[in-house]
């Protein structure tokens, strides 16, 4: 009984993270397929408020502002998702490097992970954005350096403990190399900790791409990002042409707040006591 | 061919009081040496040394004259008290086994672990037949010597006793060195060929 019980939170846990994988995969092909002639400029029909034709209105430009935000979201996940894996993948490295180093190196990763952490992230990101030249590759280096410091951590602790367990000094008696110990120990225990980091990474990487792009050192202004589309909207925001703001904002809060949904959703499908069976 | 401490002393930090001064003691194939003495005397510590966990401050671990090898299976293996921690909670159990080399059946059938085992996760099995797995583990991997560190502790009395009957029968077939560390005397007499009392060394 109590094992059909849990069989089915899992079910239902699943079958929401498989539903928001594929919502997200959704928005993100949308915005790839839309052609640019869908966003053009169209003066006719600009300031127009939601309407059927256009869900989510037109700015000030004409362009339809239902496409445009699908557009800038598959940007904005491209962004958030490539960042955040440099992000993880740094984090993973830094973190064994710390853990399985000397004591030396450990304090100087620990050093560096509190001198990061102590920096406000939007001034960093806005920095290193700035000292690239702007554009998408300023911003996807300023949120991927930025974003490890964390997840390092969590990683460096992990494998601390791992390292002191017993089922570690028995495999090493057993004549394991640490190359082996590593791949087969200590990498399968820190797995779930990259995903669910990874994805927990993915809506902070999307809100501050998102806050760059609006401050205007982010991406350049005829890409659709929702930080663009929400910076243009404050120019018509007093003249009642509240729409512009509204519905790109909102659909950027939704599709963050999904994404921690899935993170969360990850933990508890990966976590060693819920998910061996 | 024996297992020898030859003056072993031992503290785990630099200002610490010592746990072992200057013992000696030998094991020879086929015996059955008991450590035996109360909580807190370093029957633990003295295993660890003895299997290579850990490096004596002063003295040697001699292997048959020679010092434990750093590298490669070690001839010497040791048995833990928690067989719960001494194994991987992420791996099936056939890759607990696999990992001191390839699985013989007849090992298996020894020690009664049953096919359906190995395809589950250690949290399946009970504390029993998870020893079960260590000592199967411990001897797969071909060692001369087994040190077992209360290994039968938190075992139930019949557990216990099956699990002894099956190592001191395969002890016998390879012709093993066993460091028995007890607190139980009447196990100590029971299963072991010599006894050492650490409290009478004067430590």
């Amino acid at each position: 009984m109590r094992n059909k019980k849990r069989w089915n939170r899992r079910t239902r846990v699943l079958f929401y993270t498989v539903f928001m994988v594929a919502l997200l995969s959704a928005a993100y092909l949308a915005g790839l397929l839309i052609p640019e002639d869908a966003v053009a400029s169209d003066f006719m029909n600009a300031k127009l408020p939601p309407s059927f034709e256009h869900p989510f209105g037109t700015d000030s430009l004409g362009r339809d502002l239902f496409l445009r935000t699908l557009k800038g979201l598959s940007v904005s996940i491209t962004v958030g998702i490539s960042a955040s894996f440099i992000s993880a993948v740094i984090a993973v490295l830094v973190g064994v490097a710390a853990a399985v180093g000397s004591k030396r190196l450990d304090g100087v990763i620990c050093w560096i992970i509190d001198l990061f952490m102590g920096i406000p992230h939007t001034v960093l990101v806005l920095l290193i954005s700035f000292a690239l030249g702007r554009g998408l590759k300023g911003l996807l280096v300023g949120i991927a350096v930025t974003h490890w410091t964390s997840l390092a951590r969590v990683v460096r602790g992990e494998v601390l403990q791992l390292r002191s367990c017993q089922f570690v000094a028995v495999s090493r008696r057993l004549g394991k190399s640490s190359g082996w110990i590593l791949r087969n120990h200590l990498l399968p225990h820190l797995l779930p900790q990259f995903f669910v980091g990874l994805i927990l990474m993915f809506p902070h990487a999307i809100l501050h791409e998102a806050s760059i792009s609006f401050l205007g050192y982010g991406l350049s202004p005829e890409q659709p990002a929702i930080g663009i589309i929400l910076s243009e909207s404050m120019k018509y925001l007093s003249a009642g042409l509240w729409w512009p703001a509204v519905f790109p904002g909102l659909t950027l809060v939704l599709m963050v707040l999904l994404i921690d949904k899935l993170g969360d959703n990850l933990k508890r499908i990966l976590d060693p006591y819920s998910a061996q069976e | 061919m024996s297992l020898e401490a030859k003056d072993i002393s031992f503290r785990y930090e630099r200002k610490q009081p010592w746990i072992f001064k200057d013992l000696s003691l030998s094991v020879k194939p086929g015996e059955r040496l008991c450590i035996f003495a109360p909580s807190g005397y370093g029957k633990t510590t003295l295993g660890l040394l003895l299997a290579g966990y850990l490096a004596p401050e002063k003295g040697e671990i001699l292997l048959s004259g020679k010092p434990l090898p750093k590298k490669g299976i070690c001839p010497v293996q040791m048995i833990h008290q928690h067989p719960e921690r001494a194994i991987n909670p992420h791996w099936k159990l056939k890759k607990v086994l696999q990992e001191s080399g390839e699985i013989e059946e007849e090992t298996l059938r020894a020690f009664g672990i049953e096919e359906a085992w190995l395809d589950r996760f250690p949290r399946e099995l009970s504390g029993g037949e998870l020893q079960r797995f260590c000592v199967a583990r411990a001897l797969l991997s071909g060692a001369q010597f087994l040190v077992c560190d209360e290994i039968s502790t938190m075992l139930d009395v019949i557990t216990q006793a099956q699990i002894w009957e099956l190592l001191l029968s395969e002890g016998e077939k390879r012709n093993m060195g066993i460091v028995v560390i007890t607190h139980n005397r009447h196990l100590a007499k029971r299963v072991c060929t010599r006894q050492l009392d650490l409290t009478e060394n004067g430590l």
